[in-house]
């Protein structure tokens, strides 16, 4: 287990509060001003030498993304914009940071603006974090008080001012680009990449936009070292990490580790066990519900990084686990999911918005055991119609799980659904009638 | 994509009252000139606000006036994003989650005492007009789940006889205490922590 001292996050259960004066003691805000000092190079070339990877869940690396950045600023502004629309099911990180260690974020949006000449920083948090967000704007006017943002901002010499701005409950705002369409004050649909954010971004200047976590742990990183944070967990999967466990386990939580830790090792230990212990386990999705979920024999050994998960098919994501145990249906598990994935499709490419429906259906009678035997196969057939045919990545995000499912539980479909195909024999399936618009009169 | 209409019944008219009008010439503020059009999502939550937890057409109206920008776009903004109210939702408009972290952790039990104290459908009224249920996706707070929200508070670590007295509460008009209700700090685990110990309670 990591060592507490270790821990970025020191306040993540507020144990000691989260304004200023505490969030002092615990070192932040500390010389900000020697780190500056240092130069723009010295503070990308130390985030690049920690290997610190994105946490929102692409995991690119932060210190190649910051050198992106025009070098010199030019007639447009520099901007930077922090991503906390944080709606993947199973993921509930970011609101810890954004109202226990604020500061470590505005610090982070300090540093970071600073390496990428931005003048001006937006946060964005989804709606539904009003709260939170509100206790994030009492840090950032607590900060301006203190003269650590606004001119001159900590005494480095550089202006920054921090912005909140709030999404209204759009799962696809989490997308960098749809991020930017709806910071502009339009509908939050990607756009098409390249051109990239770092040269055209928001109000179409160079923008470089990161993940809370991934901002907040910067401060730390540049205090102890790059090698430092480089030398926990492994060869490019560094660092630690907020993992939060959730669904069937006795004490789900949030909890800092090192990456590259057992899941087996977070679950028993931290998160008090599987109800009705290990041997009830069914599956666990790893990363958020967009990550393919992955069955117990394989959850025995896993260990939790980018690359050892890529190597299961699956992958790290936002790091929120979601355990599912043996009383659950699996395949209701998803077809809530795909429900999910359904509501949340932008519309704009047709693959997704049409599959997306498709899929809940088919999962939907699937579950009930409605489904023929050849629809398992045209499901499967339908995810890979949907996966990289669209402009973001949420094409793959609404059919990865469904993939999932289809490798690891195909048999268990096919036990349930055991109809004939629908020419051969007239079963009274609603093929065509699109069902969400019967069942929601008021919607 | 999410089905969302307006409501038949509109008013004639909206307009910010002396409040309003101050939150968003400092919202607009916030943006560089010119691009005054970013303010139009914090806009609609204010006439939100205003307006007992809805948005009229004639509001979305005003606010495209106020921010010299086409009808459309703020039509457009104010169906595409769901946290915007487009029909009446009462005082309390109260948001169970039922995506699979809380399924599997028993929202369908919420969702029971939903229909058994408001209404018996989403989406409407109670009898006496004053709050509405609805399924939502995830709210982000899968380490508390089960859990609801009411109006722009959480309520995690629910389960059917504490939704029914939350939900008894608001139906008297009082507004309960927001927070985890088996009495948990945050997000640690309950009981079982392994980590910061020297700091607990500190």
């Amino acid at each position: 287990m990591l060592k507490d001292q270790d821990r970025i996050f020191q306040n993540l259960y507020n144990d000691k509060g989260s304004d200023v004066t505490s969030s002092q003691k615990r070192g932040d805000w500390l010389n900000t001003k020697e780190i500056t000092d240092k130069g723009r190079d010295w503070i990308i070339n130390e985030i690049k030498e920690s290997q610190l990877r994105g946490r929102g869940g692409a995991g690119f690396p932060t210190g190649l993304k910051w050198s992106f950045a025009p070098k010199e600023v030019g007639s447009r502004p520099h901007y930077l914009v922090i991503n906390g629309d944080e709606s993947e099911p199973g993921t509930c990180k970011d609101r810890d940071i954004l109202r226990f260690e604020p500061h470590k974020l505005i610090e982070g949006c300090l540093i970071a603006s600073y390496a990428v000449q931005a003048h001006v920083c937006y946060i964005y948090i989804r709606g539904e974090y009003f709260v939170d967000g509100q206790k994030l704007q009492a840090a950032i006017d607590e900060a301006y008080e203190k003269k650590l943002l606004g001119k001159n901002a900590a005494g480095t010499g550089w202006d920054l001012d921090i912005y909140i701005h709030y999404g209204a409950g759009a799962y696809i705002c989490g997308e960098e680009t749809a991020l930017l369409e709806s910071i502009e004050g339009k509908k939050g649909q990607p756009r098409l990449k390249p051109p990239f954010p770092a040269l055209i971004g928001l109000y179409g200047c160079p923008t470089i936009i990161n993940n809370v976590e991934t901002i907040a742990v910067v401060p730390t990183i540049l205090r102890r070292g790059g090698k430092w944070f480089a030398s926990l967990g492994r060869e490019k999967n560094t660092g630690t990490k907020i993992f939060c466990i959730s669904g069937n386990v006795n004490t789900p939580c949030n909890v800092e580790e090192e990456m590259n830790i057992s899941l087996k090792e977070l679950i028993e230990v931290h998160a008090g066990g599987v109800i009705g212990g290990w041997d009830n386990l069914q599956a666990v999705i790893p990363g958020g519900s967009s990550m393919p979920l992955i069955p117990k024999d394989k959850c025995e050994t896993l260990t939790m990084d980018f690359d050892s998960l890529m190597a299961e098919k699956s992958g790290l994501g936002t790091a929120g686990i979601v355990v599912i145990n043996k009383d659950q249906d699996i395949i209701k598990c998803m077809a809530r999911i795909a429900r999910f994935y359904k509501h949340e499709s932008c519309g704009q490419c047709t693959p997704c918005r049409e599959g997306s429906g498709w899929m809940w259906r088919m999962l939907e009678r699937m579950a009930k055991g409605d489904a023929t035997k050849d629809e398992v196969d045209m499901l499967g057939d339908v995810t890979n119609q949907i996966a990289g045919h669209t402009i973001c990545a949420f094409g793959e995000g609404s059919s990865w799980p469904v993939q999932g499912l289809l490798r690891h539980f195909k048999k268990e479909i096919e036990k349930r659904n055991n109809l004939d195909p629908i020419v051969q024999k007239k079963n009274n399936i609603p093929y065509l009638v699109d069902q969400h618009l019967l069942d929601k009169k008021n919607a | 994509m999410s089905l969302r209409r307006p409501a038949k019944d509109q008013p004639e008219s909206f307009e910010f009252n002396a409040s309003s009008l101050e939150a968003a010439n400092i919202i607009v503020a916030k943006y560089p000139e010119g691009k005054q059009q970013s303010a139009v999502m914090a806009l609609l939550y204010i006439a939100q606000k205003q307006n007992n937890n809805w948005i009229p057409l004639a509001a979305m109206k005003y606010i495209a006036k106020f921010l010299d920008m086409p009808y459309i776009k703020v039509y457009e903004v104010a169906t595409f994003y769901t946290m915007y109210n487009l029909a009446p939702v009462g005082k309390y408009f109260v948001q169970v989650c039922t995506t699979t972290p809380c399924m599997i952790r028993g929202a369908n039990k919420l969702v029971e005492a939903c229909k058994e104290k408001i209404s018996e459908n989403e989406c409407e009224l109670s009898s006496d007009k004053s709050c509405s249920w609805m399924e939502v996706e995830c709210l982000g707070a899968c380490v508390n789940a089960p859990m609801m929200q009411i109006n722009d508070d959480y309520y995690e670590d629910l389960d059917k006889q504490k939704t029914l007295d939350i939900l008894d509460k608001i139906l008297n008009g009082e507004t309960p205490k927001p927070g985890s209700y088996r009495g948990r700090v945050n997000n640690e685990p309950e009981n079982n922590r392994k980590t910061l110990m020297d700091l607990k309670n500190a």
